[in-house]
């Protein structure tokens, strides 16, 4: 790629190979695709996608400006090692130039002038459309019929809460922000400890959460999807498994979907279920998480009155299955080592009922 | 053409004029010797963080809890917290003390409902093994049994978290003040109160 | 002036003849007086500035090592999906000790050494303006260091980042002593970095060579000039963010609490007003050692002297006003925002202007590609590209997608390890003769620079695009459904490679001291006035004081070009001249070897280690380092030299002739 072209103009053949080798790999690896949908440049929302179309502006001049100033820097090479060569034999020096020649420093002179003018140039326009950028992307879009989702960060985890003018229809959730396709979002963002930072490559850009300060981000998801989003700002132990994932569903599933969530949880159907709310209200799951529709009303923890509707658990590190769920239980720090949720001896029966009666929350 | 050559030989003569006895650099390894020594004597426990918890009810059979004494008297065989020697299991435990309402009744120490926590007071002893006591098994008048609801390691660290709100930790394990208002001196810069043993007050 | 010169040179004939004789004995006085203490205990009490300086180098490399380390058992335990080689916790501790040994431990300490090392020389004096307390600054440095490894090998390592941002790092969520040592540390080796910068720009200004007037200043000592100033002023606000910082956590006071009235985000205003400066700290020093091993490998002066010392001085204010470009992510007002975009992209134009004027410098020159220059060529390569995606990272709408990602641990690998250690590495390779008295192998060299560069390339290219594909930085792991595995598996191979190429170095440098062709006193034929000394140089570094005649002080150097005389061989003298135009001023003796800088640095630094548990350790530090500094000042008053005046007259009377007449010296008296 570009660094071959101007460090190798002399530097010998077997370095030249070595590093066309390696630039080789390198291009491969980041050309073949990737699964996770955590990406930048593959925007599902205008905000995202402003950003996108300025990545596109700024990436190409940058390149082009990196690849003329290698070139320029590649035959400024050559030329002086042709220099050197004429000057002098193969191994003595050629005499100091203390007092270089101004005609000649002249003519290069007006060559760095224009190119310090092209600089300029250059940053000017990428400074403009980057401010223009910024202006459309703040410009509150969200007026009429945008939806407000209360997100708090917590270590290692993210709270959810939608609010609504009638205070039976305010539910809580945690991990997963469902959000309509095509209508704005507003994020009203707090931490309850230290600073995390809220980001959704695929939709926004980051918002921090900073304790005493309210921020709030707006998006909008104009595709169908689940895009995963990640704490982006270090906030402890296990900052690298605080995720979430935005669920963008059409307006009638979305709105499905909240009338499920404003329900009370289900109540327990059979024996096992039965047997497993007595352990969840007796043992210690009760003093951090709650059920709305049980005593369980804690909120140390995530809400757990739809658990078993959500894909994932521990803030997106596992997969919602009943092995995961339960190693979980078991032994939570074997997974997420400094995660507040303690360890839980429960015997195998009551372990599999506590399970049952999770799976039934849905 | 050779001027180069010639320059730098003529620089040469003019400034290099000197006995060249070149000083061998006594490179001293005193300060290797002093990082040697210190490593030497490594493993803090101040600072050790266990993330992987002993399994609940581990440690609990070292202490009779059906013993309800009233007006204190220690256990048979002093029991040692094993979390007092850390800061982070001390900070842990503050961080439970909140999360588990035992500011509710305590408050901040200062006491409410509950009797206060950071004088020298203790009904029911200040030892370590009396306060694991009093939080697993619940006592009269109002303190429930955190039994079964709580993992022993918790307990352990809420102990050690008790006892530094009246000063009985080292200072360099108590916590600082938190990150919201401060009702109170933080427990790191509380004086030691001598504990004395008291009886129940007089229930009105 | 003129007329005077050639008064000067015809006397200067007539004194050849008996010049030699005297001259010897003058300098076997010359070599007693300036030379360095011997024995362990006197090993402390040395205050050369090329020996203090070289203890910061070996003391900045050892921790370059040792952050380097922690960087490759990151990349092992990164190399794969959820690896388990480090706990959560003690990868935390790893990148939070990286990144403060690299940026307080390495680079600015070895920045600021390789100019007190070569400061002096290249401007033609024997030693710093305050030579012990240049000594105290050396152990207050390894003080905090050993602090804070001390603690990290005793598992009280910090962990909240080398940023440490408050809540995270304040006493409720860093409990232990963990954050307090840092902190102490950051407060404690800034001083050092102080004393450099102080002791550098009091150099630079009085104590000149004759001739060198600010306008012939090499552009090495202009870049340590600059970065002298912007020392001073960035690093008060980190020591006030980390003493802000440690009162929180030790003494209860409210600073960043925000429910009693303090501000988390204050602190990274704080911190960040000295974080981005501090960047350019490392950064202009660098472009000194280029501008000097571009120079000498095109055999001729860099072109565009003045534009490059605008743009250092431009770079060094335009530094101050970008900091809030670590902060967009913040809930800050957008327009406020906008301003620190403007200034990001502006500083693009004097580093650009740079770049351009060492590429028109090696287009009209006569170009050698030794080892140091090919260094160059890479920091080219590298820095260009790291400089371009802080264009991208100055944009508020694109810093919002890669802020925090393993975009910008690309961009500022690019930047530093591209601006600042590809540079240094030349400035190893280039000045090894001159430090050592030996070549240093070009062949190792050149094994060197193609690890180094390949293997850099490798860690750090895929970062970019493991940023654009959403991988938050400071994380100790991921989850293999991300798809980042491969892309980090690449990157871990890299450093592998790196790894090699700085144990090549190792291994060059350890077998170059002892099997190197012997250099003699300028190797690369170069034109700054540390080349005119024999290699290694000798304790008093010149002879005699050389004047300087135009900005490439030894190819302007004629055979006529007078010499500085008069100066006493019997006590450490030099010359002080104008700040602007070099004339000679007066002179000046400096203080000799004590054993009291030590001391009042082991006296400081018993206050701030000691006050991470009590505060009694301040009263008592405050007695302590009051009797050392007594001894300091008293063992100075009382040196065995007299007072300048007297002995001059003594000189006079004693009828001990100078080897050459005063050539434009000592004029004025001090």
């Amino acid at each position: 790629m570009t660094t071959r072209s101007a460090i190798n103009v002399r530097l010998g053949r077997a370095g030249r190979r070595v590093l066309g080798v390696a630039l080789a790999a390198v291009c491969v690896a980041s050309t073949t695709g990737f699964d996770a949908n955590q990406k930048v440049l593959a925007p599902a929302g205008p905000h995202a996608g402003g950003v996108s179309r300025l990545w596109w502006i700024f990436f190409p001049v940058l390149a082009v400006v990196y690849v003329v100033t290698l070139i320029f820097c590649a035959v400024a090479v050559a030329r002086g090692r042709a220099r050197q060569g004429r000057d002098a034999g193969a191994n003595s020096i050629p005499p100091p130039e203390a007092k270089p020649d101004e005609a000649r420093e002249r003519r290069v002179r007006s060559a760095v002038v224009v190119a310090t003018a092209l600089t300029t140039i250059i940053l000017f326009v990428l400074l403009v459309s980057s401010f223009l950028t910024g202006r459309e992307l703040t410009m509150t879009r969200s007026d009429a019929g945008a939806l407000t989702i209360e997100v708090t960060g917590h270590q290692w985890w993210w709270e959810v809460r939608y609010d609504d003018a009638v205070s039976a229809n305010v539910f809580t959730t945690a991990n997963e922000i469902h959000v309509p396709v095509g209508q704005p979002v507003i994020l009203r963002l707090s931490s309850t400890d230290v600073i995390h930072s809220f980001w959704v490559p695929n939709l926004a850009g980051k918002k921090d959460l900073i304790p005493g300060k309210s921020s709030s981000v707006w998006l909008r998801a104009d595709r169908e999807g689940v895009y995963r989003g990640q704490c982006a700002e270090f906030c402890g132990m296990q900052h690298a498994h605080m995720a979430f994932v935005v669920v963008a569903d059409p307006p009638d599933k979305f709105w499905a979907w909240v009338a499920a969530q404003r329900q009370p949880a289900v109540n327990p159907q059979t024996d096992s279920q039965k047997r497993g709310q007595a352990v969840f209200l007796s043992a210690t799951c009760v003093m951090c998480h709650a059920i709305q529709g049980t005593q369980a009303n804690a909120s140390v923890g995530p809400n757990l009155t739809h658990v078993a509707s959500r894909a994932w658990i521990a803030a997106e590190t596992i997969p919602n299955t009943r092995g995961h769920l339960s190693g979980w239980v078991a032994n939570a720090q074997g997974v997420k080592p400094g995660v507040l949720m303690p360890p839980n001896s429960l015997s195998s029966e009551d372990l599999q009922s506590l399970l049952d009666y999770l799976q039934s929350l849905k | 053409m050779k001027r180069g050559d010639l320059k730098s030989e003529i620089t040469n003569l003019r400034f290099c004029l000197s006995p060249s006895v070149r000083r061998p650099s006594a490179r001293a390894c005193v300060v290797a010797a002093w990082l040697a020594v210190v490593v030497a004597l490594a493993a803090c426990e101040r600072e050790k963080r266990e993330t992987v918890e002993a399994a609940p009810g581990a440690r609990t059979e070292a202490i009779s809890l059906s013993d309800l004494r009233p007006g204190g008297g220690s256990q048979p065989g002093e029991t040692k917290n094993p979390d007092e020697g850390r800061a982070y299991d001390i900070s842990q435990g503050k961080q439970f003390f909140s999360y588990y309402n035992c500011a509710g009744c305590h408050f901040n120490g200062g006491g409410g409902i509950g009797p206060p926590l950071m004088d020298d007071k203790w009904i029911y002893g200040s030892d370590p093994a009396n306060i694991y006591e009093t939080i697993v098994e619940g006592r009269p008048n109002g303190m429930p049994s955190f039994r079964g609801k709580i993992t022993d390691a918790q307990v352990w660290q809420l102990v050690g978290y008790v006892r530094s709100m009246s000063g009985q930790l080292p200072k360099d394990v108590s916590p600082t003040r938190s990150d919201h208002m401060n009702a109170r001196k933080s427990e790191q810069t509380t004086e030691k109160e001598q504990p004395k043993k008291t009886t129940l007050p007089e229930t009105k | 002036m003129a007329r005077e010169n050639e008064k000067e040179r015809e006397e200067a004939k007539q004194d050849d003849a008996v010049a030699l004789p005297v001259e010897g004995e003058r300098l076997r006085e010359l070599e007693e007086t300036w030379k360095s203490p011997r024995g362990v205990w006197k090993f402390l009490t040395d205050t050369n500035h090329k020996v203090i300086a070289m203890r910061y180098v070996v003391t900045a490399f050892v921790f370059f090592l040792l952050a380097g380390l922690e960087a490759a058992v990151m990349r092992l335990q990164l190399a794969r999906p959820e690896s388990r080689i480090l706990t959560p916790d003690l990868y935390d501790q790893f990148f939070t000790m990286h990144g403060t040994t690299m940026m307080f431990l390495f680079a600015v300490p070895i920045m600021e050494a390789m100019g007190l090392y070569f400061v002096p020389m290249m401007i033609g004096t024997r030693n710093v303006a305050f030579p012990r307390m240049n000594a105290f600054g050396y152990y207050t440095y390894l003080i905090g260091g050993l602090l804070l490894y001390i603690g990290f090998f005793l598992h009280v390592g910090p962990d909240a980042g080398w940023f440490a941002y408050v809540p995270l790092s304040g006493p409720q969520f860093s409990p232990g002593k963990r954050i307090d040592i840092w902190a102490q540390m950051i407060t404690f080796t800034e001083i050092a970095a102080l004393v450099g910068a102080v002791e550098i720009i009091v150099t630079v200004f009085k104590q000149r060579a004759p001739g060198m007037t600010l306008n012939r200043l090499p552009l090495f000592v202009w870049a340590q000039l600059v970065t002298s100033f912007m020392i001073i002023f960035s690093m008060p606000a980190v020591m006030m963010a980390s003493g802000m910082l440690a009162m929180d956590r030790l003494v209860d006071t409210h600073f960043f609490n925000p429910a009693e009235g303090g501000d988390a985000l204050l602190y990274q205003h704080l911190f960040w007003f000295f974080g981005h400066p501090e960047v350019y700290i490392i950064f202009i020093p660098a472009l000194g050692f280029v501008s000097s091993i571009v120079a000498t490998f095109t055999r001729r002066p860099v072109f565009g002297y003045l534009a490059m010392v605008l743009s250092l001085i431009a770079t060094a204010f335009i530094g101050f006003g970008l900091w809030v470009h670590h902060m967009f992510a913040t809930p800050l007002p957008q327009l406020g925002q906008s301003f620190f975009t403007g200034a990001s992209m502006m500083i693009a134009i004097p580093s650009g202007v740079q770049i351009f004027c060492w590429i028109a410098t090696m287009w009209r020159g006569k170009l050698r590609l030794k080892t140091p220059m090919v260094f160059v060529l890479g920091f080219f390569a590298i820095f260009v590209l790291g400089g371009l995606s802080g264009i991208i990272l100055a944009s508020v709408p694109l810093d919002w997608q890669v802020h925090d990602t393993y975009f910008v641990v690309a961009h500022f690998h690019y930047v530093l390890i591209g601006g600042a250690v590809f540079p240094l590495f030349g400035a190893m390779h280039y000045w090894y003769p001159k430090w050592t008295g030996r070549m240093i192998s070009e062949r190792l060299g050149m094994l060197t620079f193609w690890l180094l560069f390949v293997g850099f390339n490798l860690v750090f290219f895929p970062m970019h695009q493991l940023g654009l594909k959403g991988m938050p930085r400071r994380v100790y792991t991921y989850l293999p459904e991300t798809g980042w595995g491969s892309l980090n598996m690449i990157a871990s191979v890299g450093a592998a490679l790196m790894a090699l190429g700085v144990v090549t170095f190792l291994a060059n440098v350890w077998a170059s001291r002892r099997a190197g062709v012997l250099a003699g006193a300028n190797p690369w034929y170069a034109d700054t006035l540390e080349w005119a000394t024999e290699s290694p140089a000798p304790d008093y570094n010149f002879a005699n004081i050389p004047t300087v005649e135009g900005r490439s002080a030894l190819w302007e150097m004629k055979d006529d070009t007078p010499i500085v005389v008069g100066l006493s061989t019997e006590c450490r003298e030099v010359l002080c001249t104008h700040i602007m135009d070099a004339e000679p001023d007066h002179r000046y003796e400096l203080p000799g070897p004590s054993i009291f800088p030590v001391l009042t640095a082991l006296a400081v630094g018993v206050a701030f280690t000691a006050g991470i548990f009590t505060p009694w350790a301040f009263p008592v530090s405050a007695v302590l380092s009051g009797a050392s500094l007594y001894g300091w000042f008293w063992s100075n008053r009382n040196s065995k030299n007299e007072p300048v005046k007297e002995r001059r007259a003594r000189t006079d009377k004693a009828d001990r002739p100078s080897p050459r007449p005063a050539a434009r010296t000592v004029e004025g008296e001090a």
